[in-house]
């Protein structure tokens, strides 16, 4: 979001000299083959892709496992372990470590895509593919209270803390419902949107300034910035490995604790 | 949906296309079914056989262990034994080693003894013997000398005498040397 200010308050800067900035047009990419556009074949190829290597790494089970399944295990290991029975319990984490696992390696390839050449397009930069997540991640935490708790009583476990009562509770059980029911698979959805869809931006703005400044509207000083902005292009690229990677360890994480406080037993 | 957005003059990245939600979810579901399927029960199997294996070696050690620590406390049982077997042994022979000396000693003293009394007794009787004999030669002597003396110097009264008192002293003494 931070990074999306910025690149608005760079524009006007730039447009003076007739440099066309980056915008949301520059996301709308034109389908490839009929209503096919290139989100929608990365997003497939991220799931061959995972499960490709994921089924290659689990495939053997050995004992002693070899590097491809040294990774795979590090990977599952560390959102089972790390992330799932941490978070969730030893009672019931297993039943989730599936979901959360899945999730964290698709985040985590569409979000690389953004960054691989040729790719270079961060699927959830398009916001529906996070809504989708999102909702999905909604739809199994209501879902784990309901089954758990019953109607009624989830209602009740979601909206009351404990210890509250009189009349303070027509005060917090709306606010309650609102935060738990209804902001969370919002922001669940647009923390990782907006992430991609600004560092994307972000990093369009500094390609493609430093090439006007450098080829199109050539000055020193402008060769300067030129040079400068592709410096930075670098340094952001770097910055969104860590942001990357950083989306899809949050989306994790807090599906885990939205299901933990989910399955959570009465205070 | 995307003509009214592009209609606005302004594409709102907000406004999502429903058919990536669609697709999104749908993708994302087929992949949670092959992985739960697929994968998460091989990476559950391998993690289960290696505590299984390394559980299951750290029990063998344990036993061999045991084994070995038994067989130990057996050997310096054994040890022990044949130590005290080795020693009782030693004893016995001591003390059975003292019994035939003392009647070793005993035996030779018995020996000794009876060789001397042996000797005393031969010497007593051939003593005897020499007495007897001698007393048959004392009678003859004195026969003959008698004989002597009275057939070769009867009128010499006095030499007479002495020769006769001499040799019935030394016959009294009873003296070997005399003949």
């Amino acid at each position: 979001m931070i990074a999306g200010n910025l690149a608005a308050a760079l524009v006007p800067m730039a447009s003076g000299g007739g440099f066309t900035p980056p915008g949301p047009a520059d996301f709308d990419l034109p389908p490839i083959v009929g209503g096919i556009t290139k989100p929608m074949v990365m997003i497939v190829l991220s799931a061959v892709l995972i499960f490709a290597v994921t089924y290659a790494a689990s495939r053997k089970a050995a004992i002693v496992p070899g590097r491809l399944q040294y990774a795979g295990e590090w990977a599952y290991g560390g959102v089972r372990n790390g992330i799932a029975r941490d978070i969730i319990g030893t009672e019931h984490y297993m039943k989730f470590v599936p979901y959360l696992f899945t999730l964290f390696a698709f985040v985590l390839v569409n979000n690389y895509f953004g960054l691989i050449p040729l790719i270079q397009f961060p699927t959830f930069s398009h916001s529906g593919y996070a809504y989708g997540l999102a909702a999905l991640s909604w739809l199994l935490y209501n879902g784990v209270g309901i089954w758990k708790h019953g109607f009624l009583g989830y209602m009740k476990h979601t909206c009351i803390p404990a210890g509250v009562r009189g009349p303070v509770l027509l005060l917090i059980a709306p606010l309650e419902f609102l935060s738990n029911i209804l902001v969370r698979p919002v922001t669940l959805a647009l923390r990782l949107f907006a992430n991609m869809f600004a560092g994307h931006l972000l990093l369009i703005l500094f390609a493609l300034g430093g090439e006007y400044l450098l080829f199109e509207a050539f000055s020193p000083i402008n060769a300067v910035g030129g040079v400068l902005a592709w410096v930075m292009f670098f340094g952001v690229s770097a910055l969104e490995l860590l942001v990357m990677f950083l989306q899809a360890y949050v989306f994790t994480l807090l599906t885990a604790m939205y299901v933990s406080g989910a399955v959570a037993d009465e205070h | 949906m995307r003509e009214s957005i592009q209609a606005a003059g302004e594409l709102n990245p907000l406004i999502p296309h429903v058919s990536e939600i669609i697709l999104g979810a749908a993708v994302f579901l087929v992949l949670l079914l092959a992985i739960r399927k697929f994968v998460v029960p091989n990476f559950e199997k391998a993690f289960a056989e290696r505590t299984a294996a390394i559980e299951g070696g750290l029990s063998a050690a344990e036993t061999k262990q045991a084994e070995a620590d038994a067989k130990l406390a057996e050997l310096e049982k054994q040890l022990a034994d044949a130590r005290h077997e080795a020693a009782r042994i030693r004893e016995e022979a001591r003390e059975q080693g003292a019994v035939i000396v003392s009647e070793m000693r005993e035996q030779a003293q018995a020996e000794a003894s009876r060789i001397v009394e042996h000797g005393k007794s031969q010497i007593e009787a051939e003593r005897q013997q020499a007495v007897n004999s001698l007393r048959v030669e004392v009678g003859t002597l004195a026969t003959t000398l008698a004989g002597r003396i009275v057939g070769e110097s009867l009128d010499d009264d006095g030499r007479q005498g002495r020769v006769v008192e001499r040799f019935l002293a030394d016959l009294e003494a009873g003296t070997p040397g005399v003949n």
